[in-house]
């Protein structure tokens, strides 16, 4: 039940009353709720549960996670 | 996939297994709460990649596994009633009530279907006005804001054949309930991620305080999970105790205030059976004064009937084996291991389940059974 995945948001739309968004999940496109974050942009990557977005992804932080695992290879 | 692939990788992940051989010193225990996190560490088999001193304590993170059964009952009772539509996510609909479950349920003519989003309760409650359309709503925080939705939209398009059989759990104070049996001993713990992301972890620091247990804020991939392991042993280790942050990608210290605002305003809090567990106080959400024309409990008089004895007399009051050979209790608080069951994986399986641990995705009971089981049966 807590299972969530990250899409990327390729459009946004206003449909009756709900912000929606068609996000996409490794090219599979998929109708998601936005309006837990409202705020998020096309080209933002969410994390998805239940077909709400629930939060928009750091690509820094992301990214920073990324560099301390190439750092671990590095030195192992 | 993007932001997931990266976290999966083999080499990457033996590079944060040998650092944590590196800096464990001493015996731990710690607890990883959610159930996504237990079948993560089962699926890649990261227990194998650990040092034998650090034992993992599976959460009660499920919250099929812990929706108590009268909840169950009272949603094969509903959706036994004329011009009723009941409509869940698919895990609930093989969870065990005290005589059926929802899936024999449907076998037998109810109309139940399944979904995977809250918004598909409403397009049926919209395509069916004729109909009552009763969403049995359970979750942690996490799927909260979204089944809260489900009622702010009902209200938006003004449906009034749309309801909620309302059952959701909250984690902090399940953590503090185990935290406080000295038995199982938990000496850190991995917190829920995705439950974090909707929360944030302020709400962790009043339990670190009295109990002097360090925690990591954990994703779900295993590059995730063993990234913190290696920060939660690392303070074990040096005898630091607070909270940290893997999962920065998704989780802020104060959550999503949108989603939490959406909260507030749909549910009240209050104390909560959890299955196999018990009573545990102040840690459930139900509907609130507000919203009350769509709680199916008041809609459908829920509390003035005898639920057991409704439902019983359909089922020659039969009531199902589970008391007596299930453990899905003693599992849910890691006081024991799915693989400790006489029943795991001979009389419980996941066609012909005890309990609800051996029902849901996220259960550690299914868990152990799909990917473990050739190494204990």
């Amino acid at each position: 039940m807590c299972l969530a995945i990250p899409g990327k948001i390729i459009s946004k739309e206003e449909k009756d009353n709900i912000l929606m968004a068609k996000v996409s999940f490794g090219g599979a496109i998929r109708e998601v709720c936005m309006d837990l974050v409202p705020e998020a942009n096309i080209g933002n990557y969410v994390i998805v549960h239940v077909g709400y977005a629930l939060n928009i992804i750091d690509e820094d932080e992301a990214e920073k996670t990324l560099e301390i695992f190439d750092e671990l290879l590095s030195y192992s | 996939m993007k932001y997931l692939d990266e976290y999966r990788d083999s080499a990457t992940i033996k590079a944060i297994s040998d650092k944590i051989f590196g800096i464990a010193a001493k015996d731990w225990k710690i607890m990883e709460v959610c159930g996504g996190q237990t079948h993560t560490i089962l699926k890649y088999s990261l227990e194998e990649l650990l040092p034998q001193k650090i034992t993992l304590i599976h959460g009660p993170g499920c919250p099929v596994c812990v929706t108590p059964v009268e909840m169950l009952d009272k949603a094969v009772y509903l959706s036994g009633l004329k011009d009723v539509i009941l409509v869940s996510y698919g895990d609930m609909l093989r969870v065990p009530g005290t005589f059926t479950d929802l899936l024999s349920c449907k076998a037998n003519g109810s109309d139940i279907r399944m979904l995977y989003s809250p918004l598909q309760a409403i397009k049926i409650a919209k395509e069916n006005k004729n109909k009552k359309v009763i969403f049995f709503g359970v979750g942690f925080e996490t799927t909260a804001p979204a089944n809260a939705l489900s009622i702010i939209m009902a209200k938006k398009e003004n449906l009034k054949n749309f309801y909620m059989l309302c059952s959701h759990v909250t984690i902090p104070s399940a953590i503090e309930l185990l935290l406080s049996n000295k038995s199982t001993a938990i000496q850190g713990l991995l917190l829920p991620g995705h439950v974090c992301t909707v929360m944030g972890y302020e709400e962790y620091y009043p339990l670190l305080e009295k109990y002097k247990v360090p925690a990591v804020v954990t994703g779900f991939e295993p590059g995730d999970i063993l990234s913190g392991i290696y920060l939660l042993i690392k303070q074990l280790e040096e005898g630091t105790c607070k909270i940290e942050n893997q999962y920065k990608r998704t989780v802020h210290k104060d959550g999503n205030r949108h989603a939490k605002a959406i909260i507030d305003e749909i549910y009240v809090r209050g104390d909560q059976i959890w299955r196999g567990i018990g009573n545990i106080n102040n840690s459930g959400l139900k509907i609130n004064e507000k919203y009350s024309e769509f709680d199916a409990e008041i809609a459908f008089g829920l509390g003035e009937i005898n639920i057991n004895e409704k439902i019983g007399l359909k089922y020659n009051n039969k009531i199902l084996d589970e008391s007596t050979l299930c453990i899905a209790g003693e599992v849910l608080q890691g006081i024991s291991k799915p693989i400790d069951c006489p029943a795991f994986a001979s009389c419980c399986t996941p066609e012909y389940p005890l309990g609800a641990p051996m029902v849901s995705s996220e259960g550690a009971c299914a868990a152990y059974y799909m990917y473990v089981k050739k190494k204990y049966c």
